[in-house]
């Protein structure tokens, strides 16, 4: 392939040149889509994803009204402003799908994860874990005497820095649901 | 208080209740209930194929011809992965199809049992939208959403699995009216203020262009008749996808022919050298883009479409309008009179005149031969032979269907039924069927290459079956006429498997099915062969032997730009960069 010298931006999967990947930047961007709660939907959405090689950071979906039979997904992608709003625009094709909002762009949202962390040791090190998870006020809810689990929620950012201050005092595992959101305000 | 019937039964009182007249398909153990019902009905007409992708393309065919969905009927397993590659082929051409496919009984789902496939898995991707119905008293209502969302919208093929215990036991019946379709409403009027704003565009442009696509045939017959009146009305020229031919008559006076790979010299200049391009229904498809970068670089483009998706998904848009390319013409001419019915005469003379002088070119010459026939003389002759006559035309997929895009003329939409963004070969001969089907009394032509034609060759016993008097013209170079093409010109005259070897005799194999084979190699004979083909009361496979090494010309190479197309054999020389190579 490189004896042909394809120039970067060129794509692999179409008959062309597409736009340049590269000149626009690309973010991070939190969805909501709304569906109806329809065996298979899952599979819609996430082929999709895979299908047209857009990125998922994480996805989470549950039904959230049960007498109208409805689902929300909230999906974390990055891409550049016209991927995302090609993504959109796909989403916005499912035939159960009822609305899809980009959160970033669309006012502000909440955004929170949950997440639960296995910290397993004794001594210094167990206190001080304790300690940590009192600050970022995440719950004990399973002990042993050598092993708590925590649970936290927040922000993916604040996870994340739980996690860095976890691993030095045996972070064992960790489960993590991804982001669930909504925009602020009515 | 509803009727209470089986589910096999529930799914002939649906389809008749939708209009249904004519089903193809293929019976087999998941369906077998279904088509006892049939057995015993007179209202709908079952036409058995003989392979399950022939049924895809003969509703295709059908669809397409009418405007009506075509509906099919297959068993499980393999009955529905070998209507996989009609699937794909609908919804990239964007064909309303309801496939019905059988499967096994909801207790056996998942223990791969025999004849066993996940097919809405398989099929997800390529329908619009598929359903598994587990409960009978679901099945009618599912049937009737499944009609609204094929036609709605963007059209498309969408799949019913319907498990053998689901079609044998009992449940009531939900009529048509009943089905909730409500939230599937896609937007088809345009808004108001945008098109208003395009109408501005169109008052001061110097050099528009009409690009038109399927969108165009796929609104409806009216919307190809407000085409014609806002064409004409403003004078605008207007060229056309492979998919949008018909829509503009190739006899009315603002036609420059169609546009992209193979498209028109003074068709792909005007696009490249417009400032004002207003594509209806068209979604800018790399067989027509060329090199994206270049891709008329100094215009205004406005888009209508009615699947939000295609707006800026390759081409960004200066004015997108989202709806149902009929809606958005009515309005566009209602807006354009109530201000006066302005355009720029002076710029429009001189674009015409520009036009007229790429014209001169006449980029679709060829070398002519009094020794062997040369394709396009064969598609000229058939053209001249049966222009007046209401025709209408399949074709599979490679040059000869470029020529006949090129060389045959369409006045009416609905008359021409092609493989456009899958490039099926294949399809084009079960396709020819599906038309005869619908217009019994029509001239169906299916302009073939040989390679092509013997993909679904075993079609030829539902022609006979079902008297179908389809005209097969078989442009015989016994090659793969456009992988031989490419291989020329960026491969380096390496011609790797690309002839067509240990070829049937075409009459004897035409005989064989009952019908009448014709033989031609001399272009003297040519007209009176033609002749006997159409004169013939019955299916007729015409092996019209041609020149074996012609190119199809123009050609815009992979990654070039519209304004550096190729019209002949002599500029072909290290046409294609590397980089080109990569490209489909």
């Amino acid at each position: 392939m490189s004896a042909l010298n394809i120039k970067k931006g060129s794509t692999s999967h179409s008959a062309y040149d597409l736009r340049d990947p590269h000149a626009e930047i690309a973010g991070r961007h939190t969805l909501t889509v709304l569906t109806d709660n329809d065996p298979g939907v899952l599979a819609r959405v996430a082929g999709l994803f895979t299908g047209r090689g857009y990125n998922i950071e994480s996805l989470t979906v549950a039904e959230v009204d049960h007498e109208g039979h409805l689902s929300r997904f909230t999906i974390v992608t990055t891409g550049t402003p016209t991927v995302i709003e090609q993504i959109k625009a796909q989403l916005g094709r499912i035939v159960p799908v009822h609305e899809v909002h980009d959160l970033t762009v669309e006012g502000a949202s909440v955004e929170r994860e949950l997440a639960l962390f296995k910290v397993a040791g004794t001594g210094e090190k167990r206190v001080e874990a304790l300690r940590l998870a009192d600050i970022f006020r995440a719950n004990v809810v399973d002990s042993t005497l050598e092993s708590f689990v925590f649970e936290i929620t927040g922000t993916p950012e604040k996870i994340d820095a739980f996690a860095d201050l976890m691993r030095p005092l045996g972070l064992a595992d960790v489960a993590r649901t991804g982001v669930a959101a909504l925009p602020r305000g009515i | 208080m509803s009727r209470q019937m089986t589910g096999a039964k529930m799914v002939v009182q649906a389809l008749k209740d939708q209009g249904v007249e004519v089903v193809f398909g293929y019976p087999g153990g998941a369906v077998l209930p279904i088509y006892d019902e049939i057995f015993q009905q007179n209202d709908i007409r079952h036409i058995l194929v003989r392979h399950e992708q022939g049924a895809v393309h003969m509703a295709e065919g059908y669809a397409r011809s009418t405007g009506k969905p075509g509906v099919v009927l297959v068993t499980s397993g393999p009955g529905a992965t070998n209507a996989v590659t009609g699937l794909t082929d609908a919804l990239m051409d964007s064909i309303p199809l309801v496939v019905l496919t059988g499967q096994v009984p909801t207790f056996m789902i998942g223990t791969d049992g025999f004849q066993e496939a996940d097919t809405v898995g398989i099929t997800r991707p390529c329908t619009k939208h598929n359903w598994l119905v587990k409960d009978t008293a679901k099945l009618a209502e599912t049937i009737h959403q499944a009609f609204h969302v094929a036609t709605h919208g963007r059209p498309g093929p969408v799949l019913i699995d319907i498990p053998k215990d689901v079609q044998f036991a009992t449940g009531p019946y939900s009529a048509v009216r009943e089905a909730r379709v409500a939230h599937y409403q896609p937007k088809v009027k345009g808004d108001l203020a945008r098109i208003t704003e395009l109408v501005e565009l169109m008052e001061k442009a110097e050099r528009p262009v009409f690009y038109t696509g399927g969108g165009v045939i796929n609104s409806g017959p009216g919307a190809s008749q407000l085409l014609r009146e806002l064409a004409d009305a403003t004078g605008f020229p207007v060229t056309s996808t492979l998919m949008g031919l018909g829509a503009y008559p190739a006899s009315g006076k603002g036609w420059i022919g169609m546009l992209g790979m193979h498209g028109l010299y003074e068709a792909n200049l005007a696009m490249h050298g417009c400032d004002l391009m207003i594509n209806l229904g068209a979604r800018f498809d790399d067989r027509i883009t060329g090199r994206i970068a270049d891709f008329s670089p100094r215009s205004k483009k406005a888009h209508v479409d009615i699947d939000p998706s295609s707006i800026n998904k390759v081409i960004h848009v200066d004015l997108p309008i989202v709806g149902d390319v009929g809606h958005v013409l009515e309005d566009l001419l209602k807006v354009w009179k109530s201000r006066g019915r302005k355009v720029n005469k002076d710029g429009l003379a001189k674009w015409w005149g520009q036009i007229e002088q790429w014209k001169l070119k006449k980029c679709l010459t060829y070398k002519g031969s009094d020794k062997v026939i040369k394709p396009q003389y064969a598609l000229e002759r058939l053209e001249a032979l049966t222009r007046g006559r209401d025709r209408y035309i399949t074709t599979e997929v490679g040059q000869h269907q470029m020529w006949a895009a090129q060389f045959l003329g369409f006045d009416a939409p609905n008359r021409w039924m092609t493989s456009g963004g899958l490039g099926t070969m294949g399809y084009g001969f079960p396709a020819s069927i599906g038309v005869q089907i619908a217009h019994p009394d029509a001239l169906v032509i299916n302009v073939a290459g040989e390679a092509s034609w013997l993909m679904n060759m075993q079609e030829m016993g539902t022609a006979t079956q079902f008297r179908t008097p389809v005209k097969q013209f078989i442009l015989n170079n016994e090659r793969l006429g456009m992988v031989r093409q490419w291989q020329q010109l960026l491969h380096g005259e390496r011609y790797s498997h690309s002839w067509s070897e240990s070829l049937p005799d075409f009459v004897k194999l035409a005989e064989a099915f009952g019908w009448k084979g014709i033989q031609c190699k001399d272009p003297k004979q040519l007209d009176d062969a033609i002749m006997e083909m159409l004169d013939h009361d019955g299916p007729v496979l015409f092996d019209c032997l041609v020149e074996k090494h012609e190119n199809c010309f123009p050609m815009i190479p992979s990654g070039r730009p519209h304004n550096e197309m190729l019209l002949g054999d002599a500029s072909t020389e290290g046409a294609i960069q590397a980089g080109g190579a990569v490209l489909v």
